[in-house]
């Protein structure tokens, strides 16, 4: 590790310890990169990583092959992903048992080790170097790049990276009027949800005098959606020079990270990169020799969806219950503790270095006019590969689904895509093309969100994910206003009421009427966009609805109360599974006599349907 | 003074004050359930929505918690704002059933059928109790607990507080225990017995409505045998 110098005070230091940096990662260049990610580290990573620490140590290898625990590499279903360098040969699923193979035979040798790559699932076709899968070939991986090659807690490895070298040239070379004018033209727009532009809001704080803060929003609660956490774990410090920039430009002299308590791993990271920041004199007092002093303080959420909506966030941080307030006044005239304050998504402050790193014009050739640059998604659901995906804004979801995410499961078919979170809305397969960016996923009717993207098959009830989503929703709304509070959960009621079938004709206009005023009259962001889950899922599947409603049938199968089982009499060979695994026994039947299912019994568990060998099992 | 537009008339009001507390001045009438004038204004109850912007960019806020700025464009009687009220009434009744002040607000604007599972609670959250046993009692001896669905009113730890005084202001400001309607029936959420004003010319006029209460328009055009 490079000697830690004394705090930068010109940007000559900064740059001789750049060099410095730079020699020591060249010269490290035979490393194994082990994930450490949340993803990863379930499947077995961390004790993976520590099986390799010994083996290296036992065979005195240490001096030759380093080791690192990076941040998310993106593949998550597939882990624990391990990356030996200097070849990048792309090894998944590595077990404890691999690691001498790997050791011996891929870092020593240079030989591929054909089980532990990735294949894949539809061709069978198998990939050797990380960049080829089809999964990152298509990806603009501008911001998740660095998770492949710095250690998190390495400060010395971002900066070989070329990481602060956007925020010393900034600082010692920009007056803060240049840098919001440069943000302003690379039109970045907020990575958190509403793509309000990052540089109205700075210009708008910059014109204001006095003591004034910047936060940023790291309360990421999307079910699904984890993009800012591996950010966050696995380059901290571009989340930091973002904030630390923003700080400057628009006059902030603190800077506050206000982040989850679910996120320890984050929280920790954090923590060591503003140590380390803080050691090299990047915050502190009279940064680089300038009159530019910046502290930044952490303040951990406590778990409250609503928190991420900004003016709940500044009552919590304040120490107050996380409750929205209405505004105007808004955050800029009036916000924490009563003064000026700017609120930016970890994605949006990730994404100003390279900005000033690379010029406002190179950034803007990535996107659409309106929305440039990359963004990153969590692809889940019913897809093939599943994980975060950085890609430009304004590719097509079906370049997205399909062409990254490796199609439907099981050759099933596509039926619709559910963005931006519980708030966002759904896309039906007709709408497959439509270009991913701000404004073209509004006029649809959903929204870009923080970027959850979940995909459904055609075994999936749209009625159902509305009530999942509502459900999600009522249990997070504050329950300061009536409208939210008593909205969400008759809306919910409503949903439960198609969903088991016990609904009256009439209640779909009324799910209808409830939803527009809810929509309407709420105070904040959450209640406002509550009703989306259901506006959505009706504006493209109300044939659905209707047939919960009039038929009492769920076409998908999945609502309980309104499918049943049966078994069919001629397939059926008597083989006897079936009344073995039913729980509730319902099943009756002597045995190589075609069985019966007794329905009064039956609690459609749907366990007959799975262990069935003769495919006798009928659901309707 | 802050010079702004109410439904169409030029007013001119003192800076500082709210939407709500203009109007008032004015004379039109905006239904509240969560505002008391001597205390901070909470902007839960949603019943003083009120249209505020430009023709077509409208939006709905609640007046109670909108400072009056220069030139801002405000109406009170839209049929955008009723019925998102009379909804809001609707959820009211189902929810709360027993209150007067409820149900006198379903009389006045014409709610006369509930479309929801009753409930019958006791509370609608108003907050009222908890801000003026903070705010004029000093006392802070209760608060909310818990959110969304599950937020309710009570003492800290649910014990008896060494706090409260039992002066019994929370009980006197309560719009749901102050006067209990004695109207509904257990299976009837509404009563619409004792209030039945006729409702304002907005059918009649819809857009362009009269600030006065009752209309003076609709007074006049009445046949006089009528």
């Amino acid at each position: 590790m490079a000697p830690l110098p004394v705090k930068f005070k010109t940007k000559e230091d900064f740059l001789s310890f750049k060099q410095r940096s730079i020699e020591q990662y060249e010269k490290n260049r035979c490393y194994l990169a082990v994930c450490g990610d949340t993803g990863c580290s379930v499947q077995g990573s961390k004790n993976l990583y520590d099986q390799l620490e010994i083996y290296l140590r036992k065979q005195g290898y240490t001096e030759n092959v380093k080791l690192k625990c990076t941040g998310c590499l993106g593949l998550c279903e597939n882990g624990p992903l391990v990356i030996v360098y200097p070849q990048e040969i792309f090894y998944q699923r590595v077990e404890p048992e691999d690691i001498e193979e790997i050791i011996e035979k891929t870092v020593i040798q240079g030989e591929i080790i054909e089980r532990l790559l990735y294949s894949d699932p539809v061709s069978g076709e198998k990939y050797i170097y990380g960049r080829e899968l089809p999964f990152y070939k298509s990806q603009l991986r501008n911001l998740l790049e660095a998770n492949w090659k710095i250690d998190p807690g390495s400060i010395e490895d971002y900066i070989a990276n070329g990481g602060y070298a956007a925020l010393v040239n900034a600082v010692t070379e920009m007056d803060p009027g240049a840098v919001v004018e440069e943000i302003k033209k690379s039109q970045l727009r907020g990575r958190g949800g509403a793509g309000f532009y990052t540089w109205v809001k700075w210009e708008e704080c910059r014109q204001q005098t006095g003591r004034k803060f910047i936060i940023c929003n790291a309360d990421e609660g999307d079910p699904g959606a984890f993009m800012d956490r591996s950010l966050m774990e696995g380059n901290p410090h571009s989340v930091l020079e973002g904030l630390i920039i923003g700080g400057y430009a628009t006059g902030a002299q603190e800077g506050i990270v206000y982040i989850r308590a679910e996120y320890p791993s984050a929280v920790e990271k954090l923590k060591l990169a503003i140590d380390r920041a803080e050691d090299l004199g990047l915050v502190g007092e009279n940064i680089l020799g300038s009159d530019f002093n910046f502290q930044v303080y952490l303040s951990i959420g406590a778990g409250a969806f609503v928190c991420g909506e900004t003016s709940a966030l500044i009552a919590s941080v304040d120490g107050r219950i996380g409750e929205p307030v209405q505004k105007p006044p808004r955050l800029v005239q009036n916000g924490y503790l009563g003064r000026p304050t700017v609120v930016n998504n970890v994605e949006s402050l990730a994404n100003v270095p390279l900005i000033l790193r690379d010029g406002a014009q190179k950034y803007c050739r990535v996107g659409t006019e309106k929305s440039s640059g990359t963004k990153i998604f969590s692809l889940v659901g019913k897809v093939n590969n599943t994980g975060l995906v950085e890609v430009p804004l304004g590719i097509t979801l079906r370049e997205i689904i399909y062409d990254i995410g490796g199609g439907i499961k099981e050759g099933k078919q596509f039926k619709a895509v559910q963005t931006g979170g519980p708030s966002g809305g759904c896309i039906p397969a007709s709408s497959l093309d439509l270009p991913t960016d701000f404004d073209q996923l509004s006029s649809a009717g959903s929204m870009i969100g923080s970027g959850g993207m979940i995909v459904m098959d055609d075994e999936t009830c749209m009625v159902d994910i509305a009530r999942y989503f509502l459900q999600f929703l009522a249990d997070e709304s504050c329950g300061c206003c009536f409208t939210c509070r008593e909205g969400i959960s008759r809306l919910l009621e409503i949903v439960k009421e198609i969903s088991d079938g016990s609904a009256k004709p009439g209640q779909l206009e009324l799910l209808k009427e409830l939803a527009g005023v809810v929509k309407d009259s709420t105070m904040c962001g959450l209640g406002q966009t509550a009703p989306n889950p259901v506006l959505s899922t009706l504006r493209h599947f109300e044939e659905e609805y209707r047939a919960h409603i009039e038929q009492k049938h769920c076409p998908a199968g999945v609502c309980r109360e309104l499918i049943t089982y049966s078994i069919d009499q001629k397939l059926c060979n008597g083989c006897g599974l079936c009344l073995k695994n039913c729980p509730a026994g319902a099943v009756t039947g002597n045995k190589k006599e075609p069985h019966y299912i007794l329905y009064d019994k039956c609690d459609k568990c749907g366990v007959c349907t799975t262990v069935c060998r003769a495919e006798a099992v009928i659901k309707q | 003074m802050v010079n702004m537009i109410l439904n169409g008339l030029d007013i001119s009001v003192e800076e500082g004050t709210t939407l709500l507390e203009a109007a008032k001045f004015y004379g039109i009438d905006i239904p509240t359930l969560c505002y008391d004038e001597t205390l901070s204004p909470y902007g839960a109850c949603r019943l003083c929505l009120v249209e505020v912007g430009e023709p077509g960019k409208a939006k709905l806020f609640s007046a109670c918690t909108y400072p009056v700025r220069e030139g801002l464009i405000v109406k009170t009687n839209t049929k955008r704002v009723i019925d998102a009220r009379k909804m809001i009434i609707e959820l009211y009744l189902a929810s709360c059933p027993s209150s007067k002040k409820i149900q006198d607000l379903a009389s006045e604007y014409g709610v006369t059928e509930v479309r929801f599972t009753p409930k019958n609670d006791e509370c609608i959250l108003c907050g009222l109790c908890v801000r003026v046993c903070e705010e004029q009692m000093q006392a802070k001896a209760i608060g909310f607990i818990d959110r969304g669905v599950n937020r309710y009113i009570s003492t800290p730890f649910e014990r008896q507080s060494e706090d409260c005084r039992l002066c019994g202001a929370c009980m006197y400001i309560c719009p749901v225990c102050q006067a209990r309607c004695q109207g509904p029936r257990e299976e009837e959420t509404i009563c619409n017995a004792c209030l039945n004003i006729s409702p304002p010319c907005l059918e009649k006029y819809d857009e362009a409505m009269c600030y006065m209460d009752p209309c003076v328009a609709c007074e006049l055009e009445k046949e006089p045998d009528e």
